[in-house]
């Protein structure tokens, strides 16, 4: 079985604080990793090579330094790894994003495609579904537990209210949530293997066969960012600084006031 | 692109039961049409659920498509994005809205890489350009650091997620009058590509927080046996306990608890937060409520940048004289 993994490297969100005099983002020093989901997309096609075997790729669209990204997950135990890079591809919204993904996973071939299910920079959880759709084949989102076998795949699929266990044959595209599973460390060997391995770049000249021109970087983009800002932080209310007492009378003041009581 | 028009909004429904959000989407979808001078168009699939075209109706949809198949019963991705697809392609709209729950954010990315067209995901404001009457999009990005406004110049639809909670619904109108109208998807038995083996419907004890009117909210200061304190206060004011990431990570607190970037965005009538520093992906999903309260014994907490009432003392103090209080109140 070939499994494909996409992953993107991010800034760790978690740690990007705001600048409260100038209102910037300081984003000096916020260390980048593997996204959440998809190192549990990562560790859920680790599971099912360990399970019923195997050929791992992972791969990532990018600058040139996510290829860090790519060596962890070389690390964790994957095969392959293919950075897909290329000023051609840059600019791309999801839409552009996922056709070019999409053109990747056509010549490498595949059995089953993991992707997180979003990113923390971007959140917008639409890069699976549309690569899915590129390529036709069916997708099962807000995926919280895979039991693969040779044959097809089950799926528990997260709502809010609910979940489903959906099975489906190969190929299909699933997006992981974090909660999927607890990813492995980077074992000793694996690192060395890692950086014995190489990791191919792919431009857009291997992937034209697969994807148009039309469809790839901001050409390929429907939307476009018209303007960024930082948010302005709502006005600052009354701040009490009494005792516990006075503190309880004040809260009920105001729920008063507003007709909570 | 010259002849696109119309609003159409998305109406999701789990078990023939309208999900709240659509509702909300049909206020939003409403003031866009009126601006642009246009139709509100409801788009209601599902199976056997025509009783709710009415509701829609109510809401301010000037048309209902009603798309009856028993394959749009359970949600299924390529049913639902065939059926959409299908009225897409024959209303040539101008907008379309749905809500970012797991089956809107399923769906709608396939349906706009099908349609090809732009998608902007989890929207918290949407506004027409005076000018160019392109639709202004915006959506916090980087974990809520910042937001971005997205256009979608040349393809139409110009398609945008919201997130529920972020819009309001509007006012049940009986008297508004409105066309329904049956579309038929032609969907085929090999659209159902995945089996559903079965859907366990989580048992649902406590309303979801995005539907509570009141919210009393713990972080990784408020503990295991803060909740419980929580729970009690929450049980008097009739609300809900909510939670930060902190403390959901912590084990106090459900997922489905979480308010916050990656949890859940709500704007009750009153937040009380309560051990809260206010982590800036948690206010950016609280920080639209009515009421904001904030009790932190560090008084350069960031929650107090978002609250209305500010208390610099310890929860763990001040909540048990509250609760004396409101049951005192209870008994008079």
């Amino acid at each position: 079985m070939k499994i494909i993994v996409c992953i993107k490297q991010v800034p760790n969100t978690n740690e990007v604080r705001l600048n409260q005099e100038t209102g910037t983002l300081m984003r000096e020093g916020v260390p980048s990793i593997i996204n959440p989901d998809d190192l549990a997309g990562i560790e859920a096609a680790l599971l099912i090579k360990d399970n019923v075997g195997a050929h791992v790729s992972v791969m990532t669209m990018g600058p040139p330094q996510a290829d860090i990204a790519l060596r962890e997950a070389l690390a964790m135990g994957c095969d392959e790894a293919y950075l897909i890079s290329d000023r051609a591809f840059a600019g791309a919204d999801t839409w552009a994003t996922s056709s070019t993904l999409a053109g990747a996973a056509k010549l490498l071939g595949f059995d089953l495609i993991i992707t997180g299910r979003q990113a923390i920079d971007g959140d917008t959880a639409q890069v699976g579904p549309q690569m899915a759709e590129h390529l036709r084949i069916p997708v099962i989102s807000y995926a919280e537990e895979i039991n693969a076998t040779r044959d097809n795949i089950t799926v528990k699929r997260q709502y809010e209210d609910r979940y489903q266990r959906i099975q489906a044959n190969y190929p299909l595209l699933i997006t992981a949530l974090s909660e999927l599973n607890e990813p492995r460390y980077m074992s000793v060997g694996g690192v060395v293997n890692a950086y014995e391995k190489e990791i191919r770049t792919l431009t857009y000249e291997d992937l034209k066969a697969y994807v148009s021109q039309e469809n790839i970087g901001l050409k390929g983009s429907p939307t476009r960012v018209k303007k960024s800002f930082t948010k302005q932080p709502k006005g600052k209310g009354e701040l009490h600084q009494v005792s516990d007492d006075e503190s309880v009378s004040i809260i009920i003041q105001k729920l008063k006031e507003h007709h909570i009581l | 692109m010259s002849q696109s028009k119309d609003v159409l909004v998305f109406c999701e429904q789990r078990d023939g039961i309208l999900q709240k959000v659509s509702l909300e989407l049909l206020g939003e979808g409403r003031k866009l049409a009126d601006t642009l001078g246009q139709n509100l168009v409801a788009l209601l699939p599902g199976s056997g659920v025509e009783n709710l075209c009415s509701t829609l109706i109510a809401h301010g949809a000037d048309e209902v498509i009603h798309v009856d198949h028993p394959y749009l019963g359970d949600y299924m991705n390529e049913p639902y994005t065939k059926a959409m697809t299908a009225v897409l392609r024959e209303g040539n709209y101008e907008i379309v809205l749905i809500g970012a729950t797991a089956i809107g954010r399923d769906l709608a990315p396939r349906v706009a890489a099908r349609v090809k067209t732009g998608l902007t995901a989890d929207c918290t404001s949407l506004e027409i350009d005076g000018e160019t009457r392109q639709l202004l999009m915006t959506r916090p990005a980087f974990g809520g650091n910042i937001l971005a406004t997205i256009i979608c110049p040349e393809h139409r639809p110009q398609m945008a997620s919201i997130r529920p909670g972020v819009m309001l619904a509007p006012v049940q109108d009986n008297t508004r009058k409105g066309i329904i109208r049956s579309f038929d998807a032609n969907l085929k038995e090999s659209d159902k590509n995945v089996i559903i083996l079965e859907t366990v419907r989580a048992a649902k004890k406590t309303k979801d927080i995005t539907e509570a009117k009141i919210l009393i909210s713990g972080g990784r200061g408020t503990g295991k046996e803060g909740f419980a304190v929580l729970e009690n206060v929450a049980q008097l004011l009739g609300g809900q306990v909510s939670a930060s990431r902190a403390a959901v990570d912590e084990g106090f607190a459900p997922k489905d608890r979480q308010v916050g970037q990656t949890g859940k965005t709500v704007r009750p009538q009153l937040y009380m937060a309560c051990g809260i520093s206010g982590a800036i992906q948690h206010l950016a999903g609280m920080e639209e409520s009515e009421l904001i309260i904030a009790v932190n014994k560090n008084a350069s907490a960031p929650i107090f940048d978002v609250a209305d009432v500010g208390i610099v003392g310890d929860m763990h103090k001040i909540l048990p004289k509250l609760i004396t209080r409101l049951e005192a109140i209870a008994n008079e």
